[in-house]
């Protein structure tokens, strides 16, 4: 007998709780406050396309420098012995393990005007620098935040490359750097693909980071769907439109990115 | 090749470790100082310790989160085993449906999943407090459980199930048996996935939580706001020096089992 029936609880739970909330967010935002259906929350969204902008260049650069960054060092563990592999992810992975207001509230501390870094800066009579509130202190926020979001997918993916491929390369007479442009770049896309979805997705939906770092003048979508919900904006309506087009160019990304993602890493995030 | 490249590999760990860890060890020596000041040493203290201890807001906060945690963990544990033996059970094309649906809240930013089940609660007129939190938590730990356990299920010979029901058992007590102990490691990794996502969600607790209870994050939130630094600076330390040790003991007990398993394998041979 194979049976079907154990996973009638979670269908339920998943109807009331995923699907049942995911289209209200698409009733809300094709209706008025009244219920009525209407265009104008869509048609509303337009004057706030700087700020959607803002956040998909944002994202997109955390995004870049996450992958230059991150590259190198999966390539550095991948090349490591094994026992020290284990050693030195663990503490490239650690700092995600503390809640990521603590971390971001620690760069606060480094980037104000009094803070540290201009502190160290003045002992060379540098400075201050306007460091906090800036879109760079975003950006550094999402790098720091996501970063190891980018090492585990590229990591896990090039562990796994046969050590013998790379040898029969060199064997047929490939330099280092061939080796790297025609074996190992192209056996790790599928890593790069799912570190770019992993890094893209959180970084253009955020809303604490840019409030910590980016003070006031740097809204991101996010903070917009926040203050629509919770904050003195109140408009579910609107916020529901917001959270749509969020989706929406998600599901477009994802569209583009799933098809070289690796579905293993996706589960490896912890 | 890799004999050139280990001096610059070298530095440029070193680098990341830098950047990595520079902002905590600034937090951690910070909350140790005497005054408030974030940038200014002026002597050693304990006190910050003292006041997080004596903090109410934070002591409760902290409860509310573990009781939470365990509760969403163990919830998603056996709604998504049973979950994802049933859906191993279906068909094709049903199964890729369903798992696809399952995808959608680990695919989902957080935001919105947040956004959507506060629209729901408030809908369903039920009061935004610990019970909604609970739900939302479960309900986004539910498909990482599947996720772990699916895999496991799928390499799972399925003679063994048979095996077990010619050898006289009713089908109830073959997954008990042999199904179960099979798919163990896939639970046991979900239930701690899920208990940890839980322990550090902020954006969905804070969409669904009511105006008196809190989570640790949510706590922590208030107080990035009120920037009363040395306590958080405290608190940072504690969690950091906590997560610290559990993946060292994790670490090596792992290491450990799999030198015992390398000495096994010699003596075999």
């Amino acid at each position: 007998m194979k049976s079907k029936a154990s996973s009638y609880p979670y269908l339920v739970w998943m109807a009331i709780f995923i699907i049942v909330p995911l289209a209200m967010v698409v009733y809300f935002a094709f209706t008025n406050t009244a219920g009525q259906f209407t265009l104008e929350n869509l048609a509303g969204l337009g004057k706030y396309t700087p700020v959607l902008l803002r956040s998909l260049k944002l994202a997109a650069i955390s995004t870049v420098i996450c992958l230059v960054i991150a590259y190198p060092i999966a390539l550095i563990l991948m090349n490591s012995k094994a026992s020290s592999q284990k050693m030195m992810l663990m503490l490239v992975m650690l700092p995600m393990w503390m809640n990521f207001l603590l971390r971001t509230y620690a760069w606060m501390t480094l980037l104000e005007k009094n803070g540290l870094i201009n502190r160290f800066l003045g002992l060379f009579g540098v400075g201050p620098l306007e460091m906090i509130n800036t879109e760079g202190a975003v950006v550094l926020g999402m790098v720091y935040n996501y970063l190891p979001f980018m090492i585990l997918p590229l990591y896990s993916v090039m562990v796994k490359i046969d050590k013998s491929v790379i040898e029969a390369a060199q064997d047929l007479g490939s330099n280092s750097f061939h080796v790297f442009s025609k074996v190992i770049f192209p056996l790790s896309l599928p890593g790069v693909m799912s570190g770019i979805t992993m890094v893209f997705v959180p970084a253009i939906s955020t809303f604490i980071i840019s409030k910590m770092l980016g003070g006031g003048s740097n809204l991101l979508v996010g903070d917009l769907i926040e203050l629509q919900f919770l904050g003195n904006a109140y408009n579910p309506n609107l916020g529901a439109a917001m959270s749509l087009v969020l989706m929406v160019i998600i599901l477009i990304c994802m569209g583009i990115m799933n098809r070289f993602g690796d579905e293993e890493s996706k589960g490896m995030i912890i | 090749m890799r004999a050139k490249s280990k001096p610059f590999s070298k530095i440029y760990m070193g680098l990341i470790y830098l950047f990595l860890y520079l902002p905590i060890a600034v937090m951690i020596v910070f909350s140790f100082n005497q005054s408030k000041s974030r940038t200014l040493w002026t002597g050693f203290t304990f006190d910050w310790y003292k006041k997080l201890f004596t903090n109410d807001v934070v002591i409760s906060a902290l409860i509310n989160t573990l009781v939470i945690a365990v509760l969403a963990a163990v919830v998603s544990t056996v709604l998504g085993t049973l979950a994802a033996i049933g859906i191993n059970n279906m068909n094709k094309y049903l199964r890729s449906f369903v798992m696809n649906a399952t995808y959608l809240p680990v695919m989902n930013p957080e935001i919105v999943t947040g956004v959507s089940l506060m629209l729901l609660f408030v809908f369903l007129n039920m009061k935004l407090g610990m019970t909604t939190v609970l739900i939302s938590h479960i309900t986004f730990c539910l498909p990482y459980v599947i996720l772990n356990v699916m895999p496991k299920l799928r390499q799972m010979d399925p003679h063994l199930y048979e095996a077990a029901l010619d050898l006289g058992c009713n089908p109830l007590r073959a997954y008990w048996k042999v199904v179960l102990p099979e798919i163990m490691p896939g639970v046991v990794s979900g239930l701690l996935m899920a208990f940890t996502l839980s322990l550090d969600d902020f954006v969905i607790s804070y969409f669904t939580t009511g105006p008196t209870s809190q989570t640790l994050p949510i706590a922590i939130f208030a107080m990035t706001r009120k920037k009363v630094s040395p306590e958080i600076n405290a608190l940072s330390t504690l969690l950091f020096v906590a997560v610290f040790v559990l993946l060292m003991i994790i670490n090596i007990r792992s290491s450990r089992q799999e030198q015992k398993d390398r000495k096994k394998e010699r003596i075999e041979r």
